[in-house]
């Protein structure tokens, strides 16, 4: 049977400080050939510092059908924001 | 039932596309609009591929160290676009090795520019100047594509594409400013080049019948006749600082439109390319095809290196 280098997800950190960021993705036997294929594909121009492969298969995503039921609920807590509570003009720095 | 559903489905998806929210891999869109994203992005990445061909035989030959850096590295960006753009529609859910034998059995089609032949080294600066400046005038738009992914891949693209023209256009000032012969070769290959780069933005608004459609769906943001006409007013004052002509005896100014207006388009030329009759076409994917084939004991072997080295690691793990 013919078998094909599996999928990974790449992810690079631009400079220190910032974190790892998904660029996209690319075929590779292994994980090392995974990290090399990345170095020439997504970082010809100094766009990194550092970088993640991950099997694409072990990512778990949520299903974009239960996005109400996940997200909606942060929609009407307003409370959790600042500009919700009424302070007085005089007092700075808070 | 599922009719309804379907339509309101339909009418949710449209609703983010007008709002110019992006769609992405895993949410609900049209099949057709997944057909069409995955045989526009995958000729894209085809393009990219087989574009490294009529360049890379020139590797060997450039006249300097300086332009075979910048030629090397300019081959290898097209095969990193044709990467990032291959990996954009496998989130269609393709395959890339389907999308290999689309291209290599010749069911897919790819841009026909690559299938004009490169003579001489100023064919190489041409395709700098004139296809990738093509390229880019279509690629630009589609930074602002509906599809995330492939939206996302086409602004690495585009980053890297300014290099590429930059090249070509310096390449051909050097030659522009060289002897008579230079300046001969100079002409004739922009002779060569500037119709079959013109072809590049596809058939006439009028014989475009899939246009609206991807217009509608945000893929596509302007029509071909727009894109070649923007292509048109550009390619004038660039011609002239390389005293060059293009060659099209009805080129002139338009006062009223305030654009340039061109001469006819051979498009019996451009359907014979299409169709497989170009002066390249068998040539190009019979080395396509070599290089697929010669790279196979490659792809085994780093599998079962891979394999190998999995199970010395667990074996270690075991002993420790």
């Amino acid at each position: 049977m013919k078998k094909n280098w599996p999928l990974w997800e790449v992810f690079v950190r631009s400079k220190q400080g910032l974190s790892h960021k998904h660029v996209g993705s690319l075929h590779a036997a292994n994980a090392d050939m995974a990290i090399e294929n990345a170095r020439d594909v997504y970082t010809r121009r100094r766009e990194g510092v550092s970088l993640w492969v991950v099997e694409s298969v072990h990512i778990t995503a949520n299903k974009p059908e239960d996005h109400e039921e996940l997200f909606d609920p942060a929609e009407d807590k307003v409370y959790r924001h600042p500009t919700f509570y009424d302070l007085p003009e005089e007092l700075k720095h808070i | 039932m599922a009719d309804t559903k379907n339509i309101s489905l339909e009418e949710n998806f449209q609703a983010k596309v007008d709002n110019e929210i992006k769609i992405e891999p895993k949410d609900w869109m049209p099949e057709k609009y997944r057909k069409t994203l995955i045989r526009q992005i995958s000729q894209h990445a085809h393009s990219e591929i087989i574009g490294m061909l009529p360049e890379g035989n020139w590797i060997t030959r450039a006249p300097s160290l300086r332009r075979k850096l910048g030629l090397i590295a300019k081959v290898q960006d097209e095969a990193g676009h044709g990467l990032y753009l291959y990996s954009a529609c496998e989130t269609l859910g393709i395959e890339r090795d389907e999308l290999f034998q689309q291209l290599n059995t010749g069911k897919a089609k790819y841009s026909s520019i690559f299938n004009y032949p490169t003579p001489t080294w100023a064919d190489i600066g041409c395709i700098g100047w004139l296809v990738d400046g093509a390229a880019i005038m279509n690629q630009v738009p589609l930074c602002r594509c509906s599809y995330g992914p492939y939206a996302r891949a086409m602004v690495r693209v585009c980053k890297e594409e300014s290099f590429h023209q930059r090249q070509g256009f310096e390449m051909l000032l050097t030659l522009s400013k060289g002897t008579a012969e230079q300046k001969a070769m100079l002409q004739e290959a922009v002779d060569r080049w500037w119709w079959p780069a013109m072809m590049m933005f596809g058939p006439s608004d009028k014989d475009s019948p899939n246009t609206l459609q991807s217009m509608k769906w945000k893929i596509k943001r302007f029509t071909n006749d727009e894109l070649r006409q923007k292509f048109v007013d550009v390619c004038v004052g660039q011609a002239k600082v390389l005293g060059v002509t293009l060659p099209d005896p009805e080129l002139k100014y338009n006062e009223e439109t305030g654009h340039y207006d061109h001469g006819p388009i051979d498009w019996d030329e451009f359907w014979n390319v299409v169709k497989g009759n170009g002066p390249c076409n068998r040539q190009r994917l019979k080395t396509r095809n070599k290089a697929y084939d010669d790279g196979a004991w490659v792809r085994e072997a780093a599998i079962v290196h891979a394999e190998k080295k999995e199970q010395r690691e667990a074996a270690k793990a075991q002993v420790a």
